[in-house]
């Protein structure tokens, strides 16, 4: 495994550097909410789930209870039910070892960790996972402390770093006109459940797409190979 | 904000968080699965980072809003498409939004 963990660190790293600059807008948005520095970065070391972490201090910081936030963060987190479940598999030992190894899925897990078999390799995993870590919590540490200097991130248009960090994320995945079509399912699917849910349930009801490869599986698999 | 709300957040987070990602692995690991389930398991990203791209960039909320991030993130797409590193498709991204902002 320690050949492909130090190619998962590499394979990794650039999604890292992203992160770390979303990591940075995270640490000032916490400073403006009136979080401690030291709380901004603990709660990125123990956490380590940047959408979630962003939800629930966005809602604190507009006036929100703990409980709203918490709720918040939950439904952010919800992708990763059908995300653990697809890495399942590729976890081996006792239950609560499984669970453990788990806690490495992150979002770029799904490109980088992938075998090229249609599982996961847990070296990749761990490995990209380490180097996201380091630039998440270090990303938020120079955020909470030097924020002073950096300003409003919107200024700077850090808002849009982060989607457009799943948007890379996702082009590298589309080459099979099936993924297209399942990409376009689950934006649409996402869009039309955005004025009737709250923020988080849209992108859960949008792994629904991945039915899709069910039923065209059939018609697909010569075309696509 | 207080330490004590400061400690329930922290701690209140990394508990759904690790509940949330040992779900999967802790009740469905350890054991072959059928077939269909590796070409669904494969469409996960795609379908989960559209859903993140456009609620992030077209929703505010409850709201369906459109804004300086929305032209940044998709000048980014199309480096993105033409095969840009990550690294370049976010500094675009923001270029982008901070300009739009900077006129506007």
């Amino acid at each position: 495994m320690s050949g492909t963990f130090r190619a998962g660190v590499r394979a990794g790293l650039p999604f890292a550097v992203a992160g770390a600059i979303v990591a940075t807008s995270f640490g000032v948005l916490a400073r403006d909410v009136g979080m401690p520095a030291w709380g901004a970065v603990l709660m990125s070391a123990i956490v380590f789930a940047g959408s979630a972490q962003i939800a629930a201090l966005t809602i604190l910081g507009a006036g929100g209870g703990l409980s709203s936030a918490l709720g918040a963060a939950a439904l952010m987190n919800s992708r990763f039910l059908p995300m653990g479940i697809a890495f399942a598999p590729s976890l081996p030992g006792n239950p609560v070892s499984r669970a453990a190894q788990g806690q490495a899925v992150v979002d770029v897990s799904l490109v980088v960790a992938q075998d090229g078999e249609g599982g996961y390799d847990r070296g990749l995993l761990f490995g990209s996972t380490a180097i996201q870590y380091t630039g998440w919590v270090g990303g938020t540490a120079f955020g909470a402390l030097a924020g002073s200097l950096i300003g409003d991130p919107e200024t700077l248009g850090l808002d849009a770093v982060y989607p457009a960090f799943f948007l890379a994320l996702m082009i590298g995945e589309l080459q099979h006109d099936r993924a297209k079509g399942v990409a376009a399912a689950g934006a649409l699917i996402a869009l039309a459940l955005v004025p009737f849910t709250p923020p988080g349930v849209p992108v859960l009801a949008a792994s629904l797409a991945t039915l899709i490869g069910l039923m065209r599986r059939g018609s697909d698999r010569g075309a696509s190979r | 904000m207080s330490a004590g709300t400061t400690w329930a957040l922290i701690g209140g987070c990394a508990l759904i968080t690790a509940v949330i990602k040992g779900a999967g692995p802790l009740a469905l690991g350890g054991r072959e699965l059928p077939s269909w389930f590796s070409s669904i398991v494969s469409l996960m990203a795609p379908a989960l980072f559209a859903a993140l791209v456009v609620t992030q960039v077209l929703a505010n909320g409850r709201d369906l809003a459109v804004g300086a991030d929305t032209a940044g993130v998709a000048c980014a797409g199309v480096a993105a498409w033409r095969g840009a590193s990550v690294i370049a498709v976010v500094t675009v991204a923001a270029v982008t939004a901070a300009a739009v902002r900077a006129v506007t």
